[in-house]
Protein backbone atom coordinates (compact mmCIF):
# COMPACT_ATOMS: atom_id res chain seq x y z
CA UNK A 1 0.00 0.00 0.00
CA UNK A 2 1.52 3.30 -1.06
CA UNK A 3 0.39 6.76 0.01
CA UNK A 4 1.38 8.19 -3.36
CA UNK A 5 -0.82 5.77 -5.24
CA UNK A 6 -3.70 6.42 -2.84
CA UNK A 7 -3.20 10.14 -3.25
CA UNK A 8 -3.24 9.88 -7.06
CA UNK A 9 -6.47 7.89 -7.09
CA UNK A 10 -7.96 10.23 -4.48
CA UNK A 11 -7.16 13.36 -6.46
CA UNK A 12 -8.60 12.01 -9.68
CA UNK A 13 -11.76 10.73 -8.05
CA UNK A 14 -12.35 13.88 -6.04
CA UNK A 15 -11.80 16.20 -8.97
CA UNK A 16 -13.81 14.15 -11.42
CA UNK A 17 -16.82 14.07 -9.10
CA UNK A 18 -17.12 17.81 -9.77
CA UNK A 19 -17.02 17.29 -13.55
CA UNK A 20 -20.48 15.76 -13.56
CA UNK A 21 -23.61 17.58 -12.39
CA UNK A 22 -24.53 14.71 -10.06
CA UNK A 23 -22.39 16.00 -7.20
CA UNK A 24 -23.90 19.49 -7.40
CA UNK A 25 -27.43 18.14 -7.55
CA UNK A 26 -26.89 15.88 -4.54
CA UNK A 27 -25.29 18.69 -2.54
CA UNK A 28 -28.13 21.06 -3.34
CA UNK A 29 -30.75 18.51 -2.39
CA UNK A 30 -28.94 17.81 0.86
CA UNK A 31 -28.68 21.46 1.84
CA UNK A 32 -32.28 22.24 0.91
CA UNK A 33 -33.67 19.27 2.83
CA UNK A 34 -31.58 19.76 5.97
CA UNK A 35 -32.12 23.52 5.91
CA UNK A 36 -35.86 23.20 5.52
CA UNK A 37 -36.35 20.43 8.08
CA UNK A 38 -34.09 22.08 10.64
CA UNK A 39 -35.24 25.68 10.44
CA UNK A 40 -38.94 24.92 10.05
CA UNK A 41 -38.98 23.83 13.71
CA UNK A 42 -35.98 25.74 14.99
CA UNK A 43 -37.85 28.85 16.15
CA UNK A 44 -40.65 26.77 17.67
CA UNK A 45 -38.35 24.97 20.07
CA UNK A 46 -36.69 28.22 21.04
CA UNK A 47 -33.37 26.64 21.92
CA UNK A 48 -30.06 27.94 20.61
CA UNK A 49 -28.53 24.58 19.78
CA UNK A 50 -28.26 22.25 16.82
CA UNK A 51 -29.51 19.08 18.45
CA UNK A 52 -32.47 18.81 16.06
CA UNK A 53 -30.18 19.17 13.10
CA UNK A 54 -27.92 16.35 14.21
CA UNK A 55 -30.93 14.18 14.99
CA UNK A 56 -32.03 14.51 11.39
CA UNK A 57 -28.62 13.90 9.93
CA UNK A 58 -28.27 10.08 10.12
CA UNK A 59 -31.52 9.49 8.28
CA UNK A 60 -30.77 12.07 5.59
CA UNK A 61 -27.26 10.74 5.08
CA UNK A 62 -28.79 7.26 4.73
CA UNK A 63 -30.16 8.40 1.38
CA UNK A 64 -27.65 11.02 0.33
CA UNK A 65 -24.37 9.15 0.82
CA UNK A 66 -25.43 6.04 -1.17
CA UNK A 67 -26.27 8.44 -4.00
CA UNK A 68 -22.72 9.78 -3.86
CA UNK A 69 -21.06 6.38 -3.70
CA UNK A 70 -23.30 4.31 -5.97
CA UNK A 71 -21.20 4.95 -9.05
CA UNK A 72 -17.78 4.52 -7.46
CA UNK A 73 -17.17 1.00 -8.73
CA UNK A 74 -20.40 0.25 -10.63
CA UNK A 75 -19.62 2.92 -13.19
CA UNK A 76 -16.12 1.56 -13.69
CA UNK A 77 -17.40 -1.99 -14.16
CA UNK A 78 -20.02 -0.86 -16.62
CA UNK A 79 -17.85 1.38 -18.78
CA UNK A 80 -14.94 -1.07 -18.71
CA UNK A 81 -12.54 1.53 -17.33
CA UNK A 82 -12.06 -0.84 -14.39
CA UNK A 83 -9.89 -2.92 -16.71
CA UNK A 84 -7.53 0.02 -17.26
CA UNK A 85 -7.62 0.98 -13.59
CA UNK A 86 -6.53 -2.43 -12.28
CA UNK A 87 -3.91 -3.00 -14.97
CA UNK A 88 -2.16 0.22 -13.97
CA UNK A 89 0.54 -0.27 -11.35
CA UNK A 90 -1.84 0.45 -8.49
CA UNK A 91 -2.62 -1.95 -5.67
CA UNK A 92 -6.27 -2.90 -5.29
CA UNK A 93 -6.12 -1.70 -1.70
CA UNK A 94 -4.80 1.67 -2.88
CA UNK A 95 -7.70 1.96 -5.31
CA UNK A 96 -10.32 1.18 -2.65
CA UNK A 97 -8.76 3.58 -0.12
CA UNK A 98 -8.30 6.37 -2.65
CA UNK A 99 -11.90 6.09 -3.78
CA UNK A 100 -13.12 5.95 -0.18
CA UNK A 101 -11.23 9.09 0.79
CA UNK A 102 -12.50 10.91 -2.28
CA UNK A 103 -16.14 9.99 -1.60
CA UNK A 104 -15.74 10.87 2.07
CA UNK A 105 -14.20 14.23 1.18
CA UNK A 106 -17.13 14.91 -1.12
CA UNK A 107 -19.55 14.10 1.71
CA UNK A 108 -17.64 16.39 4.06
CA UNK A 109 -17.64 19.15 1.42
CA UNK A 110 -21.37 18.72 1.22
CA UNK A 111 -21.87 18.93 5.00
CA UNK A 112 -19.42 21.79 5.48
CA UNK A 113 -21.81 24.63 4.47
CA UNK A 114 -24.09 23.65 7.37
CA UNK A 115 -21.48 25.18 9.68
CA UNK A 116 -23.14 28.44 8.63
CA UNK A 117 -26.16 27.38 10.68
CA UNK A 118 -23.97 27.06 13.75
CA UNK A 119 -22.31 30.40 13.11
CA UNK A 120 -25.61 32.24 12.58
CA UNK A 121 -27.19 30.64 15.65
CA UNK A 122 -24.25 31.62 17.80
CA UNK A 123 -24.48 35.14 16.37
CA UNK A 124 -28.13 35.45 17.42
CA UNK A 125 -27.63 34.09 20.88
CA UNK A 126 -24.89 32.35 22.80
CA UNK A 127 -24.41 28.74 21.82
CA UNK A 128 -22.46 25.98 23.49
CA UNK A 129 -19.86 25.13 20.87
CA UNK A 130 -18.60 21.96 22.56
CA UNK A 131 -21.44 19.59 21.59
CA UNK A 132 -21.69 21.17 18.13
CA UNK A 133 -18.01 20.63 17.49
CA UNK A 134 -18.17 17.04 18.72
CA UNK A 135 -21.29 16.46 16.65
CA UNK A 136 -19.36 17.47 13.56
CA UNK A 137 -16.60 15.05 14.55
CA UNK A 138 -19.27 12.39 14.94
CA UNK A 139 -20.73 13.36 11.55
CA UNK A 140 -17.38 12.69 9.92
CA UNK A 141 -17.28 9.23 11.50
CA UNK A 142 -20.88 8.55 10.53
CA UNK A 143 -20.32 9.74 6.98
CA UNK A 144 -17.17 7.59 6.87
CA UNK A 145 -19.08 4.47 7.89
CA UNK A 146 -21.90 5.11 5.41
CA UNK A 147 -19.42 5.94 2.63
CA UNK A 148 -17.54 2.70 3.27
CA UNK A 149 -20.83 0.78 3.17
CA UNK A 150 -21.75 2.58 -0.05
CA UNK A 151 -18.43 1.70 -1.65
CA UNK A 152 -18.84 -1.89 -0.58
CA UNK A 153 -22.30 -2.04 -2.23
CA UNK A 154 -20.98 -0.33 -5.33
CA UNK A 155 -18.29 -2.98 -5.69
CA UNK A 156 -20.98 -5.67 -5.70
CA UNK A 157 -22.83 -4.72 -8.85
CA UNK A 158 -22.31 -3.01 -12.15
CA UNK A 159 -25.78 -1.54 -11.83
CA UNK A 160 -25.75 1.77 -9.95
CA UNK A 161 -29.38 1.46 -8.89
CA UNK A 162 -28.73 -1.94 -7.33
CA UNK A 163 -25.69 -0.52 -5.53
CA UNK A 164 -27.79 2.41 -4.28
CA UNK A 165 -30.58 0.19 -2.97
CA UNK A 166 -28.20 -2.20 -1.20
CA UNK A 167 -26.38 0.60 0.59
CA UNK A 168 -29.59 2.45 1.49
CA UNK A 169 -30.93 -0.81 2.92
CA UNK A 170 -27.85 -1.32 5.11
CA UNK A 171 -27.59 2.31 6.22
CA UNK A 172 -31.33 2.52 6.84
CA UNK A 173 -31.16 -0.58 9.02
CA UNK A 174 -28.33 0.96 11.04
CA UNK A 175 -30.10 4.33 11.38
CA UNK A 176 -33.51 3.02 12.30
CA UNK A 177 -32.72 -0.03 14.41
CA UNK A 178 -32.64 1.82 17.74
CA UNK A 179 -36.20 3.03 17.15
CA UNK A 180 -37.37 -0.54 16.56
CA UNK A 181 -36.02 -1.93 19.79
CA UNK A 182 -39.50 -2.53 21.23
CA UNK A 183 -40.09 -5.18 18.58
CA UNK A 184 -36.95 -7.10 19.44
CA UNK A 185 -36.82 -9.87 22.07
CA UNK A 186 -35.43 -8.63 25.37
CA UNK A 187 -32.13 -10.48 25.42
CA UNK A 188 -31.16 -9.06 22.00
CA UNK A 189 -32.01 -5.45 22.79
CA UNK A 190 -28.55 -4.59 24.05
CA UNK A 191 -26.88 -6.03 21.01
CA UNK A 192 -29.13 -4.28 18.50
CA UNK A 193 -28.93 -1.03 20.39
CA UNK A 194 -25.15 -1.20 20.16
CA UNK A 195 -25.39 -2.08 16.47
CA UNK A 196 -27.45 1.01 15.62
CA UNK A 197 -25.53 3.99 14.34
CA UNK A 198 -27.87 6.49 16.02
CA UNK A 199 -26.96 5.22 19.45
CA UNK A 200 -23.29 6.00 18.85
CA UNK A 201 -23.88 9.20 16.95
CA UNK A 202 -26.17 10.52 19.71
CA UNK A 203 -23.43 10.35 22.28
CA UNK A 204 -21.33 12.65 20.10
CA UNK A 205 -24.30 15.06 19.89
CA UNK A 206 -24.55 15.03 23.67
CA UNK A 207 -20.94 16.14 23.81
CA UNK A 208 -19.53 12.82 24.99
CA UNK A 209 -16.38 11.54 23.36
CA UNK A 210 -16.38 7.81 24.01
CA UNK A 211 -13.75 5.51 22.54
CA UNK A 212 -16.42 2.81 22.04
CA UNK A 213 -18.23 5.02 19.55
CA UNK A 214 -15.05 5.71 17.65
CA UNK A 215 -14.25 1.99 17.62
CA UNK A 216 -17.78 1.27 16.38
CA UNK A 217 -17.52 3.59 13.39
CA UNK A 218 -13.94 2.68 12.59
CA UNK A 219 -14.75 -1.02 12.62
CA UNK A 220 -17.62 -0.43 10.19
CA UNK A 221 -15.28 1.50 7.91
CA UNK A 222 -12.57 -1.16 8.06
CA UNK A 223 -14.92 -4.13 7.58
CA UNK A 224 -16.74 -2.52 4.66
CA UNK A 225 -13.54 -1.39 2.93
CA UNK A 226 -11.87 -4.74 3.46
CA UNK A 227 -14.99 -6.36 2.02
CA UNK A 228 -14.84 -4.25 -1.10
CA UNK A 229 -11.10 -4.93 -1.36
CA UNK A 230 -11.80 -8.68 -1.34
CA UNK A 231 -14.62 -8.35 -3.89
CA UNK A 232 -12.35 -6.23 -6.03
CA UNK A 233 -9.70 -8.89 -5.92
CA UNK A 234 -12.17 -11.54 -7.05
CA UNK A 235 -13.96 -9.38 -9.61
CA UNK A 236 -13.49 -11.13 -12.92
CA UNK B 1 11.06 -11.77 -21.76
CA UNK B 2 7.49 -13.04 -21.45
CA UNK B 3 6.96 -16.64 -20.60
CA UNK B 4 3.48 -18.15 -20.52
CA UNK B 5 3.49 -21.61 -19.02
CA UNK B 6 0.60 -24.08 -19.13
CA UNK B 7 -1.97 -21.34 -18.95
CA UNK B 8 -5.55 -22.48 -18.46
CA UNK B 9 -8.59 -20.34 -17.76
CA UNK B 10 -12.06 -21.56 -16.90
CA UNK B 11 -15.21 -19.48 -16.88
CA UNK B 12 -17.84 -21.51 -15.01
CA UNK B 13 -16.32 -24.83 -16.09
CA UNK B 14 -16.04 -23.71 -19.71
CA UNK B 15 -12.39 -23.39 -20.59
CA UNK B 16 -11.53 -20.28 -22.57
CA UNK B 17 -7.81 -21.02 -22.69
CA UNK B 18 -6.44 -24.54 -22.55
CA UNK B 19 -2.93 -25.39 -21.42
CA UNK B 20 -1.25 -22.66 -23.43
CA UNK B 21 2.52 -22.18 -23.39
CA UNK B 22 4.24 -19.38 -25.23
CA UNK B 23 7.61 -17.65 -25.07
CA UNK B 24 7.84 -14.11 -26.38
CA UNK B 25 11.36 -12.69 -26.74
CA UNK B 26 12.19 -9.00 -26.49
CA UNK B 27 11.52 -6.69 -29.42
CA UNK B 28 9.01 -8.80 -31.24
CA UNK B 29 5.71 -7.70 -32.73
CA UNK B 30 3.41 -10.58 -32.00
CA UNK B 31 -0.06 -10.80 -33.49
CA UNK B 32 -2.62 -13.04 -31.89
CA UNK B 33 -5.25 -14.16 -34.36
CA UNK B 34 -8.30 -16.26 -33.96
CA UNK B 35 -12.04 -16.42 -34.57
CA UNK B 36 -14.45 -14.90 -32.06
CA UNK B 37 -14.29 -16.67 -28.74
CA UNK B 38 -10.89 -18.22 -29.42
CA UNK B 39 -9.48 -16.81 -26.19
CA UNK B 40 -7.49 -13.86 -27.55
CA UNK B 41 -8.80 -11.25 -25.16
CA UNK B 42 -8.77 -13.68 -22.25
CA UNK B 43 -5.11 -14.44 -22.85
CA UNK B 44 -4.23 -10.75 -22.99
CA UNK B 45 -6.30 -10.02 -19.90
CA UNK B 46 -4.51 -12.70 -17.93
CA UNK B 47 -1.17 -11.49 -19.26
CA UNK B 48 -1.86 -7.97 -18.02
CA UNK B 49 -3.05 -9.18 -14.64
CA UNK B 50 -6.69 -8.22 -15.08
CA UNK B 51 -7.94 -11.78 -14.83
CA UNK B 52 -6.39 -14.42 -12.61
CA UNK B 53 -5.41 -17.63 -14.42
CA UNK B 54 -7.12 -20.85 -13.32
CA UNK B 55 -3.87 -22.74 -13.79
CA UNK B 56 -0.39 -21.96 -15.02
CA UNK B 57 1.91 -19.00 -14.61
CA UNK B 58 2.95 -15.95 -16.58
CA UNK B 59 6.39 -14.50 -16.00
CA UNK B 60 7.40 -11.10 -17.33
CA UNK B 61 11.16 -10.65 -17.02
CA UNK B 62 10.97 -13.30 -14.32
CA UNK B 63 8.22 -11.46 -12.40
CA UNK B 64 4.99 -13.34 -11.77
CA UNK B 65 2.03 -11.20 -12.87
CA UNK B 66 -0.02 -12.39 -9.90
CA UNK B 67 2.47 -12.37 -7.05
CA UNK B 68 4.55 -9.37 -8.05
CA UNK B 69 1.78 -7.67 -9.92
CA UNK B 70 2.82 -4.04 -9.32
CA UNK B 71 6.39 -4.57 -10.53
CA UNK B 72 5.13 -6.58 -13.51
CA UNK B 73 2.52 -3.95 -14.35
CA UNK B 74 5.24 -1.31 -14.33
CA UNK B 75 6.75 -3.08 -17.34
CA UNK B 76 3.47 -3.25 -19.21
CA UNK B 77 1.37 -0.81 -21.13
CA UNK B 78 -2.12 -2.09 -21.86
CA UNK B 79 -4.95 -0.86 -24.02
CA UNK B 80 -8.11 -2.92 -23.53
CA UNK B 81 -10.58 -3.56 -26.30
CA UNK B 82 -12.47 -0.43 -27.47
CA UNK B 83 -10.37 1.85 -25.27
CA UNK B 84 -12.60 2.23 -22.16
CA UNK B 85 -11.11 5.47 -20.82
CA UNK B 86 -12.88 7.81 -18.38
CA UNK B 87 -15.49 9.75 -20.32
CA UNK B 88 -15.89 12.85 -18.21
CA UNK B 89 -12.27 14.02 -18.16
CA UNK B 90 -10.30 16.25 -20.47
CA UNK B 91 -7.69 14.45 -22.56
CA UNK B 92 -4.92 16.46 -20.92
CA UNK B 93 -6.23 15.79 -17.40
CA UNK B 94 -6.50 12.11 -18.14
CA UNK B 95 -2.97 11.81 -19.48
CA UNK B 96 -1.77 13.91 -16.54
CA UNK B 97 -3.44 11.45 -14.15
CA UNK B 98 -1.84 8.49 -15.91
CA UNK B 99 1.55 10.21 -15.74
CA UNK B 100 1.12 10.48 -11.97
CA UNK B 101 0.14 6.83 -11.66
CA UNK B 102 3.16 5.93 -13.77
CA UNK B 103 5.45 8.02 -11.57
CA UNK B 104 6.62 10.35 -14.33
CA UNK B 105 8.61 13.12 -12.57
CA UNK B 106 6.83 16.47 -12.63
CA UNK B 107 9.60 18.22 -14.59
CA UNK B 108 9.60 15.61 -17.38
CA UNK B 109 5.84 15.31 -17.57
CA UNK B 110 5.19 18.09 -20.05
CA UNK B 111 7.91 16.87 -22.38
CA UNK B 112 6.52 13.33 -22.26
CA UNK B 113 2.97 14.51 -22.90
CA UNK B 114 4.16 16.50 -25.91
CA UNK B 115 6.05 13.53 -27.33
CA UNK B 116 3.09 11.22 -26.89
CA UNK B 117 0.55 13.62 -28.30
CA UNK B 118 2.74 14.10 -31.35
CA UNK B 119 3.29 10.36 -31.79
CA UNK B 120 -0.39 9.53 -31.43
CA UNK B 121 -1.64 12.61 -33.26
CA UNK B 122 -3.81 13.97 -30.46
CA UNK B 123 -2.35 17.49 -30.09
CA UNK B 124 -5.54 19.04 -31.42
CA UNK B 125 -7.83 17.35 -28.93
CA UNK B 126 -5.81 17.76 -25.74
CA UNK B 127 -8.22 20.37 -24.37
CA UNK B 128 -11.38 18.44 -25.24
CA UNK B 129 -13.53 16.24 -23.07
CA UNK B 130 -13.01 12.55 -23.84
CA UNK B 131 -16.76 12.01 -24.17
CA UNK B 132 -16.82 14.30 -27.22
CA UNK B 133 -14.06 12.44 -29.09
CA UNK B 134 -14.64 10.12 -32.02
CA UNK B 135 -13.78 6.47 -31.68
CA UNK B 136 -10.52 6.84 -33.54
CA UNK B 137 -9.35 9.62 -31.25
CA UNK B 138 -10.36 7.64 -28.18
CA UNK B 139 -8.27 4.80 -29.50
CA UNK B 140 -5.31 7.15 -29.93
CA UNK B 141 -5.72 8.55 -26.43
CA UNK B 142 -5.83 4.94 -25.22
CA UNK B 143 -2.64 4.25 -27.10
CA UNK B 144 -0.99 7.29 -25.54
CA UNK B 145 -2.04 6.12 -22.10
CA UNK B 146 -0.61 2.66 -22.73
CA UNK B 147 2.72 4.16 -23.82
CA UNK B 148 2.93 6.76 -21.06
CA UNK B 149 5.74 5.19 -19.07
CA UNK B 150 7.58 4.07 -22.21
CA UNK B 151 6.96 0.44 -21.21
CA UNK B 152 9.06 -2.43 -22.51
CA UNK B 153 5.94 -4.35 -23.42
CA UNK B 154 2.86 -2.99 -25.07
CA UNK B 155 -0.31 -5.09 -25.06
CA UNK B 156 -3.10 -3.93 -27.35
CA UNK B 157 -6.44 -5.67 -27.64
CA UNK B 158 -7.89 -5.13 -31.11
CA UNK B 159 -6.31 -1.70 -31.49
CA UNK B 160 -7.83 -1.05 -34.91
CA UNK B 161 -11.37 -2.32 -34.47
CA UNK B 162 -13.97 0.22 -35.43
CA UNK B 163 -11.58 2.63 -37.10
CA UNK B 164 -11.81 3.95 -40.62
CA UNK B 165 -9.24 2.74 -43.20
CA UNK B 166 -7.03 5.84 -42.85
CA UNK B 167 -6.95 5.56 -39.10
CA UNK B 168 -6.18 1.86 -39.36
CA UNK B 169 -3.16 2.63 -41.52
CA UNK B 170 -2.02 5.27 -39.04
CA UNK B 171 -2.41 3.04 -35.99
CA UNK B 172 -0.56 0.28 -37.83
CA UNK B 173 2.31 2.56 -38.63
CA UNK B 174 2.43 3.65 -35.00
CA UNK B 175 2.58 0.01 -33.94
CA UNK B 176 5.39 -0.68 -36.40
CA UNK B 177 7.20 2.40 -35.17
CA UNK B 178 6.96 1.31 -31.54
CA UNK B 179 7.76 -2.28 -32.42
CA UNK B 180 11.24 -1.32 -33.55
CA UNK B 181 12.34 -1.07 -29.94
CA UNK B 182 9.66 -2.72 -27.90
CA UNK B 183 7.73 -5.91 -27.55
CA UNK B 184 4.26 -5.38 -28.92
CA UNK B 185 1.55 -7.96 -28.48
CA UNK B 186 -1.76 -7.30 -30.12
CA UNK B 187 -4.84 -9.25 -30.99
CA UNK B 188 -6.80 -8.78 -34.15
CA UNK B 189 -9.17 -10.60 -36.43
CA UNK B 190 -8.01 -8.70 -39.48
CA UNK B 191 -5.53 -10.97 -41.25
CA UNK B 192 -4.01 -8.39 -43.56
CA UNK B 193 -3.20 -6.34 -40.52
CA UNK B 194 -1.29 -9.17 -38.89
CA UNK B 195 0.42 -9.92 -42.18
CA UNK B 196 1.45 -6.29 -42.60
CA UNK B 197 2.73 -5.57 -39.11
CA UNK B 198 3.75 -8.73 -37.28
CA UNK B 199 7.09 -10.45 -36.91
CA UNK B 200 5.32 -13.44 -35.57
CA UNK B 201 1.78 -14.71 -35.62
CA UNK B 202 0.03 -17.00 -33.18
CA UNK B 203 -3.31 -18.38 -34.27
CA UNK B 204 -5.66 -19.48 -31.53
CA UNK B 205 -8.67 -21.68 -31.87
CA UNK B 206 -10.86 -22.79 -28.99
CA UNK B 207 -8.26 -21.66 -26.49
CA UNK B 208 -5.39 -23.57 -28.05
CA UNK B 209 -2.46 -22.48 -30.18
CA UNK B 210 -2.95 -24.01 -33.61
CA UNK B 211 -0.16 -22.18 -35.41
CA UNK B 212 2.86 -20.19 -34.35
CA UNK B 213 5.53 -18.59 -36.53
CA UNK B 214 6.30 -15.80 -38.93
CA UNK B 215 3.97 -15.16 -41.84
CA UNK B 216 6.44 -16.92 -44.19
CA UNK B 217 6.75 -19.90 -41.87
CA UNK B 218 3.02 -20.31 -41.73
CA UNK B 219 2.69 -20.04 -45.49
CA UNK B 220 5.45 -22.51 -46.23
CA UNK B 221 4.15 -24.98 -43.69
CA UNK B 222 1.04 -25.16 -45.80
CA UNK B 223 2.91 -25.01 -49.11
CA UNK B 224 2.48 -28.66 -50.05
CA UNK B 225 -1.23 -28.32 -50.61
CA UNK B 226 -1.72 -26.06 -53.59
CA UNK B 227 -4.17 -25.55 -56.35
CA UNK B 228 -3.19 -25.15 -60.02
CA UNK B 229 -5.52 -23.93 -62.74
CA UNK B 230 -4.82 -24.80 -66.38
CA UNK B 231 -6.36 -24.05 -69.74
CA UNK B 232 -5.17 -26.29 -72.56
CA UNK B 233 -6.04 -26.01 -76.26
CA UNK B 234 -5.94 -28.75 -78.88
CA UNK B 235 -6.51 -31.80 -76.69
CA UNK B 236 -9.66 -33.60 -75.67
CA UNK B 237 -10.54 -33.69 -71.96
CA UNK B 238 -10.05 -37.44 -71.58
CA UNK B 239 -6.56 -37.22 -73.01
CA UNK B 240 -5.63 -34.29 -70.76
CA UNK B 241 -7.01 -36.10 -67.74
CA UNK B 242 -4.97 -39.19 -68.53
CA UNK B 243 -1.72 -37.31 -69.05
CA UNK B 244 -2.06 -35.13 -66.01
CA UNK B 245 -3.07 -37.94 -63.67
CA UNK B 246 0.22 -39.66 -64.45
CA UNK B 247 2.17 -36.82 -62.85
CA UNK B 248 3.46 -37.69 -59.41
CA UNK B 249 2.08 -35.47 -56.68
CA UNK B 250 -1.36 -34.76 -58.07
CA UNK B 251 -3.97 -35.66 -55.51
CA UNK B 252 -7.10 -34.49 -57.23
CA UNK B 253 -7.97 -33.60 -60.78
CA UNK B 254 -10.98 -32.07 -62.47
CA UNK B 255 -11.33 -31.52 -66.23
CA UNK B 256 -14.02 -29.94 -68.35
CA UNK B 257 -14.40 -28.38 -71.80
CA UNK B 258 -13.61 -29.50 -75.36
CA UNK B 259 -10.80 -29.32 -77.93
CA UNK B 260 -10.98 -25.52 -78.18
CA UNK B 261 -10.05 -25.29 -74.54
CA UNK B 262 -9.90 -27.73 -71.65
CA UNK B 263 -10.04 -26.31 -68.17
CA UNK B 264 -8.33 -28.35 -65.48
CA UNK B 265 -7.97 -27.84 -61.77
CA UNK B 266 -5.37 -29.82 -59.88
CA UNK B 267 -4.71 -30.25 -56.19
CA UNK B 268 -1.02 -30.94 -55.78
CA UNK B 269 1.27 -31.57 -52.85
CA UNK B 270 4.51 -30.35 -54.48
CA UNK B 271 5.64 -28.00 -57.20
CA UNK B 272 4.71 -29.78 -60.46
CA UNK B 273 4.55 -26.87 -62.88
CA UNK B 274 7.48 -28.08 -65.00
CA UNK B 275 6.05 -31.58 -65.34
CA UNK B 276 2.71 -30.15 -66.38
CA UNK B 277 4.34 -28.12 -69.10
CA UNK B 278 6.29 -31.11 -70.40
CA UNK B 279 3.28 -33.41 -70.23
CA UNK B 280 1.09 -30.96 -72.13
CA UNK B 281 3.84 -30.42 -74.70
CA UNK B 282 4.32 -34.14 -75.27
CA UNK B 283 0.58 -34.61 -75.77
CA UNK B 284 0.67 -31.96 -78.53
CA UNK B 285 -1.61 -29.63 -76.61
CA UNK B 286 -1.06 -25.91 -76.23
CA UNK B 287 -0.80 -24.52 -72.74
CA UNK B 288 -2.80 -21.30 -72.73
CA UNK B 289 -2.84 -20.61 -69.07
CA UNK B 290 -1.26 -21.93 -65.91
CA UNK B 291 -1.59 -20.33 -62.55
CA UNK B 292 -0.81 -21.49 -59.12
CA UNK B 293 -3.02 -20.23 -56.34
CA UNK B 294 -0.82 -18.62 -53.74
CA UNK B 295 -1.88 -19.73 -50.28
CA UNK B 296 -2.77 -16.60 -48.39
CA UNK B 297 -2.91 -16.24 -44.64
CA UNK B 298 -6.65 -16.38 -45.04
CA UNK B 299 -6.50 -19.95 -46.31
CA UNK B 300 -4.25 -20.97 -43.48
CA UNK B 301 -6.52 -19.28 -41.00
CA UNK B 302 -9.59 -20.92 -42.47
CA UNK B 303 -8.12 -24.39 -42.56
CA UNK B 304 -6.78 -24.12 -39.01
CA UNK B 305 -9.89 -22.72 -37.44
CA UNK B 306 -12.50 -24.38 -39.64
CA UNK B 307 -13.66 -26.58 -36.79
CA UNK B 308 -14.64 -23.52 -34.85
CA UNK B 309 -17.01 -22.35 -37.54
CA UNK B 310 -19.03 -25.54 -37.77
Amino acid sequence: MKTKAINTVFKREFRSSFFSPVAYIIMTIFLVITGWLFFSTFFLTGRADMRNFFQLLPLILTFIIPAITMGVFSEEYKSGSFEILVTLPLGRGDIVLGKFLAALSLSITMILPTVCYAISISAISGMDWGPVFLSYVGTIFLAGAYTAIGIFSSSLSQNQIVAFIISVAICFFLSIIDKMLVLIPGFLVGFFQYLGSNYHFDSFSKGILDSRDIVYFLSFIIIALYGSYLINLEKK
Amino acid sequence: MISIQNLTKYFDNVSAVKNMSLEIPEGQILGILGPNGAGKSTTLRILTGYLPPSEGTILINGLDVRDQSIQAKNLLGYLPESSPIYQNMLVYDYLDYISQVRNIPQNEKLKRLKELSALCGIEKVMHKSISTLSKGYKQRVGLALAMMSDPKILVLDEPTSGLDPNQIVEIRSIIKEIGKEKTVIFSTHILQEAEATCDRIVILNKGKIVADGSVEDLKSSQQEEQKIHLIIKGSDPEMVKKTLSEIDGVTQLECSGDESGVEATLDVIRDVREEIYLAVKSSKGILLELHQERKSLEHIFKSLTAEGIQ
